[in-house]
């Protein structure tokens, strides 16, 4: 089966129903509702003094100049927060980070000061006028380097820390790996970088925080993609300050873009935070896009030392990858708790290891935090990466296509569910019939012709495959949790009177259409329609407690909640029709939206029916209301997969690499909604172009970001992008109540490889194994003028 | 320093303001006309999430004073429905999935708008160009494309 | 992204403009399209005291052939340019050249004469002047001068333009039978400006070059004119020999700086490669074929 076939009718909408978005509406309008269009009465503005320094001592902030402009009301600094103990607070990995400093600055843009003024404008004139002295010092910013004995120790803050090693981590059995790579017919080692980038919604991060002194209530408007989570955080780190978690409320209304990037808590919120506590006024805090380029929203940054040990017939054996993480000057990772490095231990990927070992070391540099967990699931990105590369290094050593070298190695559909050598348990899968599709789509054994005849002309062409498996959904309260709280999630279901229904839950969409699919999940379990299903997510005053949204865990874990409450209400109602038909609820059949007596299907009740009466003729002894409540703790994180295939062309002349097609083949298991499940996977895909030809964050020997702005850092515009093909198939999840599994990473995780690899496909013949990513154009040209083929 | 009193006719209405030279004209639609629609993405002309229409040529309206479009008209996405009627580019994008989160997509519209007027049967490669300075990260453009050739197809009103 | 305050005027005429350039001296900056000052005013990079909006004043905006010139008036836009049917069919070495500056919406604003007058090294339109051999209009208070484009940049955002001068009108020679332009640009992405660009207009006399101009674009401190490269193409065969010699002596003429754009020797490889790409490709133009 290639895609769901729909249960029931377009009137209904469940499962596999390309229905449009019921959010649009607001949208395409202009009426949708961000975080900076919340006008409050009485509101002021915060704008932000940032250090152009990566490390330095903070000798003196004069605030004088600023003070004195009409409209500016304050500056607040570190020591003011001091007071309060709110200067530093924790970070998602329960390391420390400062909302201001008091001491010293650790990365250039680093917040140093806040201006809080009547207007935005004046609030900028403030910043222009904060005049800050600094004391230069040592900057570390290669983190081989910060890890060497006698390197600038950073976290000075850390009593007794006498290095920038923040953890080190690992996985697998290492001396069984050892002896594998040293009994090896085969052995690739091969160095990869994954620079650091950043998320770069359109929209950029802030929030509008209003406490009321009377009831002394605190709301906040932000983007974030987790609200219960900071909701928590917040009572925590600041109960001394009289906020208190039932007077707390998180608004996350629509959110511009999320992908991991709206989950930490960034120093300008508890900056607001601050300031509307202080005042009483509403403050509004919203970043320019240089600043969230400079100090938000960082990702990747993986220096991997990876190795791979076989066979000379392709028989793939064992796996050791080395990993040094950059992780800026403070690990405020988004990563479970257990987890450092993420989920980076699936990186023995679709293939069947014997064998496998990884170390992760994290090191402290001056740069600003990162880790975020870029529309990646947790580092899966970084492993898919890995492994995908050397399998086609590994491949072209000895001579094999890389297409076989996968299948002979893949996990086969009768191995599943499959327990991989670093402990997890892949739910299901079909990796030989998703990269078959793929290349009967690209037409891979033409190309590989084409490839030969164009070898001959000098021709630079090359065939590039990624065939990855995705690990989604986290996660089973057994071992997932972020700052101790388990990641479950929620779906609170009502059904009114008149037979529609309201559900919310404790995940929060950022463009994924959660208000048109969770109503398609409801849909298909009650065959109430969807267009009568209300979603809500995002308030914390209404919503049921989650985790939120990134990790592609929506679908796995909140709409597997959103069955689960579906199907007790079924239950209920079950009872309900039978009281209504004179029945025991054994004699009943349920086709989507009704109960009908077996073998009298005039006999009858309709989903709506039952809602009435549980309203107004519920049996005696039962509750009325029709509604239930269902935390849902995954049994099992889930294993979506797909195989995608790049042709380029590479201008020898100008190194710019022409994608000719990408053809991407993706199954999520069960599919709610096709139409919404393409565009999470062309805008995945493009998320994955971006980092493999066009975008870099980087930094000099002093700390300087090199391109901060969207000038150099290069977003692709529909011109860069190719027309994505895309195909499916279907292998469900066993454990899914629907049998979904998530998409919306999937794509994001498997097209840099396929791109690298296609790259280094055409060049391979050259003598050349490997190239980092960003495969720029200047990059692919000292390659080729140093190989002479250059034009 | 001289606050400037502009008239802008915006979506067919006159509107009025006194402003600072300095404003840029979307700061004066978002919070001066409180319209909302018009977004920020960025601060280096870079993102076009900002896009109107000035005198029927599509701009940014971050890179931009109030006080140029003194007497002229301005079409923000807002001005797109009319008596309760979508445009046919919202429909077009409705009907494809062309947008998700939704930020960048009142710029999009409007050049696309401006974009079928001048071009009223665009190939792929037009499309494509016409949008090349209205960046998105949600969808990967493929449904941006379907949705605009989807209106090409309607009447224009 | 909020620039300091400033005082606005926006005049009706020519003179008017002038007089406020006059009045204000090095404190006021000429608004027409925008797309330059804006952002650098956003950033705080630039901070003029005046700002005089000439987008009001009429009769600046045209593209028409006067006595023997190609005459561009101040306002006209790139997007004008782009659109230009004149300009695609005699000019194509102007039109490939509106058509990459910025992005779509940027060129319904920005102006030709904006884009020289504002002198960025990284600006399009100079070095597609210098391969023109083209010339500004300069209107003061004592009325106008012409000034060749050879003469016109002195330095980064540098111009022999007055305080007290507005750039009102480009001038390109009507092209003589046998003229063909290409302008090719490598950007890392659509609204970049050049890693490197080459601009080239040639005459050719049956398959012999009467005439060449050669630009560079971004691969020095000021847009460069490839003398020694045009000089190898007149009187020689229009064949592959003189063309790659010509494209390597171009780059030899380069002077490029490593960026975040590429190395210097990318970039001098660029021009090596681009400009024997344009020259083929002025050559189809030339001959009708393309």
């Amino acid at each position: 089966m290639s895609s769901t076939t729909p249960r029931t009718s377009p009137e209904i909408g469940g499962m596999g129903h390309s229905m449009k978005r019921k959010e649009d509406a607001r949208f395409l309008r202009g009426q949708g509702k961000y975080v900076d269009d919340v006008k409050l009465p009485g509101m002021l503005y915060l704008d932000i003094v940032r250090s152009p320094y990566a490390h330095a001592k903070i000798t003196k902030i004069d605030t004088s100049n600023a003070m004195a402009i009409p409209g500016v009301l304050a500056v607040v600094t570190g020591e003011l927060l001091k007071q309060y103990n709110l200067h530093w607070m924790p970070t998602l990995m329960s390391d420390t980070q400062m909302v201001l400093p008091v001491e010293k600055v650790m990365h250039q843009g680093q917040e140093v000061a806040a201006v809080l003024a009547t207007s935005r404008y004046i609030a900028a004139d403030g910043v222009q006028a904060v005049e800050v002295d600094y004391e230069p010092l040592p900057v570390v910013v290669d983190p081989f380097k910060a890890l060497e004995p006698g390197a600038t120790v950073l976290r000075t803050d850390k009593e007794g820390k006498t290095d920038n090693h923040i953890w080190h981590w690992e996985a697998g059995d290492k001396a069984a790996t050892d002896q594998a790579f040293a009994q090896a017919e085969v052995t690739v080692k091969q160095d990869i970088y994954i620079p650091r980038i950043n998320v770069a919604s359109i929209e950029t991060c802030g929030c509008v925080a209003h406490f009321n002194k009377t009831d002394g209530k605190l709301t906040v408007w932000m983007t974030t993609q987790a609200p219960h989570a900071i909701r928590t955080v917040f009572a925590l780190v600041a109960g001394h300050v009289g906020l208190s978690e039932e007077k707390i409320r998180i608004i996350s209304p629509d959110i511009g873009g999320g992908f991991g990037g709206k989950v930490p808590v960034y120093p300008g919120y508890v900056i607001a935070v601050a300031a509307s506590v202080l005042t009483g006024a509403p403050v509004k805090w919203i970043e320019d896009r240089i600043e969230n380029l400079q100090a938000a929203s960082f990702a990747r940054d993986y220096h991997i030392t990876a190795e791979l040990a076989g066979k000379k017939d392709g028989t793939l054996q064992a796996l050791r990858f080395k990993t040094i993480a950059d992780h800026g000057y403070t690990d405020a990772a988004a990563n479970p708790s257990k987890f450092p490095a993420g989920l980076f231990h699936i990186a023995t990927g679709s293939y069947d290891f014997q064998h496998a070992f990884m170390e992760v070391d994290a090191a402290y540099t001056n740069k600003p935090p990162g880790g975020i967990a870029y529309r990646c699931s947790f580092r899966v990105t970084e492993a898919v990466h890995t492994i995908e590369r050397m399998v086609d290094i590994f491949a072209n050593d000895i001579g094999m296509d890389p297409a076989d070298l996968r299948k002979k190695n893949f996990i086969k559909p009768d191995q599943f569910p499959y327990k991989s050598q670093f402990g997890f348990e892949y739910d299901s899968g079909n990796y030989i019939g998703a990269l078959d599709l793929a290349m009967k789509r690209i037409g891979y054994d033409e190309l590989r012709k084409e490839q030969a005849e164009k070898r001959k002309k000098g021709e630079l062409m090359g065939i590039g495959i990624s065939s990855f498996t995705e690990i989604v959904g986290a996660g089973p309260s057994k071992h997932y949790d972020i700052l101790g709280i388990k990641m479950f999630d929620s779906c609170e279901l009502r059904i009114h009177p008149t037979g529609k229904a309201i559900a919310r839950f404790g995940t929060k969409s950022q463009g994924q259409g959660h208000e048109t699919t969770y109503a398609q999940i409801i849909a298909e379990e009650l065959g109430i329609p969807a267009e009568h299903v209300a979603v809500e997510e995002g308030d914390t005053d209404t919503a049921p407690y989650g985790l939120g949204t990134y990790a592609s865990r929506s679908t796995p874990v909140a709409g597997a909640a959103g069955a689960m409450a579906a199907r007790k209400v079924r239950d209920k109602a079950r009872k309900i029709a039978a009281y209504l038909l004179e029945v025991s609820e054994e004699d009943l059949d349920w086709e989507p939206g009704k109960f009908f007596v077996k073998g009298s299907p005039s006999k009858s009740k309709t989903i709506q029916e039952c809602a009435f009466a549980a309203y107004t003729n519920h049996p005696q002894g039962m509750e009325a209301g029709l509604e239930a409540v269902n935390y849902y703790d995954p049994p099992n994180l889930t294993y979506p997969f797909g195989s995608y295939i790049c042709v380029v062309d590479i201008d020898k002349g100008t190194g710019q690499v022409k994608i000719r097609r990408f053809v991407a083949v993706d199954d999520c298991g069960n599919i709610i909604n096709p139409m919404i499940v393409d565009g999470q996977i062309h805008g995945g895909l493009t998320m994955g172009l971006a980092p493999a030809l066009y975008e870099e964050i980087n930094y000099d020997a002093d700390g300087n970001i090199q391109g901060g702005s969207l000038m150099d850092y290069l977003v692709p515009t529909s011109m860069e992008t190719p027309s994505w093909e895309t195909d499916k198939t279907c292998t469900p999840s066993p454990h899914h109540p629907i049998g979904a599994k998530g998409v919306g990473e999937s794509a994001t995780v498997g097209a840099p490889a396929a791109i690298a690899n296609a790259v280094v496909d055409a060049l391979w013949h050259l003598g050349i194994r490997h190239v980092d990513i960003p495969i720029t154009p200047p990059k692919v040209w000292a390659l080729l003028n140093e190989k002479g083929v250059a034009e | 320093m001289t606050m400037h009193k502009i008239t802008v006719n915006v979506n067919g209405t006159p509107r009025e303001g006194e402003v600072e030279p300095r404003l840029l004209l979307v700061h004066f639609l978002r919070e001066d006309l409180s319209m909302t629609g018009t977004h920020i993405g960025c601060d280096t002309t870079s993102c076009g999430a900002c896009t109107v229409l000035l005198n029927g040529k599509a701009i940014k309206s971050c890179t931009a004073f109030a006080v140029q479009a003194d007497g002229r008209e301005v079409m923000t996405v807002e001005g797109l429905e009319k008596d309760g009627k979508l445009d046919r580019i919202q429909e077009g994008f409705h009907q494809e999935h062309g947008l998700q989160c939704g930020f960048c997509t009142p710029g999009m519209m409007m050049t696309s708008y401006a974009l079928l007027k001048s071009n009223p049967s665009p190939s792929e490669h037009d499309i494509r160009w016409g949008i090349s300075g209205n960046l998105c990260r949600c969808t990967g453009y493929v449904n941006i494309v379907k949705a605009i050739q989807y209106a090409a197809q309607k009447p224009a009103e | 992204m909020i620039p300091a305050s400033f005082e606005y005027s926006s005049p009706k005429t020519l003179s008017e403009a002038i007089s406020l350039l006059q009045q204000h001296g090095a404190d006021a900056k000429i608004l027409s399209g925008g797309q330059s000052l804006i952002p650098l005013m956003k950033l705080r990079m630039a901070a003029p005291k005046h700002v005089v909006d000439i987008n009001g004043i009429a009769g600046l905006s045209y593209i028409k052939e006067d006595g023997g010139f190609l005459t561009i008036g101040a306002l006209t836009r790139e997007a004008d340019v782009d659109a230009s049917e004149l300009v695609r069919t005699r000019y194509p070495l102007l039109a490939d050249t509106a058509g990459v500056i910025g992005d779509p919406l940027v060129r319904n604003q920005a102006t030709v004469a904006g884009n020289l007058a504002h002198a960025d090294p990284a600006n399009d339109h100079p070095a597609t002047m210098l391969a023109f051999g083209a010339s500004v209009v300069a209107t003061g208070p004592k009325g106008t001068r012409t000034i060749a484009i050879s003469d016109f940049f002195t330095g980064i955002f540098t111009t022999t333009l007055e305080p007290d001068e507005i750039l009102t009108e480009i001038r390109i020679p009507m092209p003589q039978a046998g003229s063909g332009g290409a302008y090719l640009k490598v950007e890392r992405k659509v609204g970049d400006f050049a890693a490197a660009a080459v601009a080239v207009q040639i005459r050719l006399d049956g398959d012999t070059f009467k005439d060449a101009g050669i630009g560079l674009t971004n691969v020095g401190p000021m847009p460069i004119k490839a003398a020694r490269a045009e000089a190898a193409l007149r009187g020689k065969a229009a064949n592959n020999g003189t063309i790659v010699e010509a494209a390597r002596i171009a780059a030899e003429e380069a002077e490029p700086a490593d960026d975040l754009r590429g190395s210097a020797d990318y970039k001098r490889s660029l021009v090596r490669v681009l400009t024997a790409r344009a020259l083929r490709l002025a050559i189809a133009r030339a001959k009708g074929e393309h």
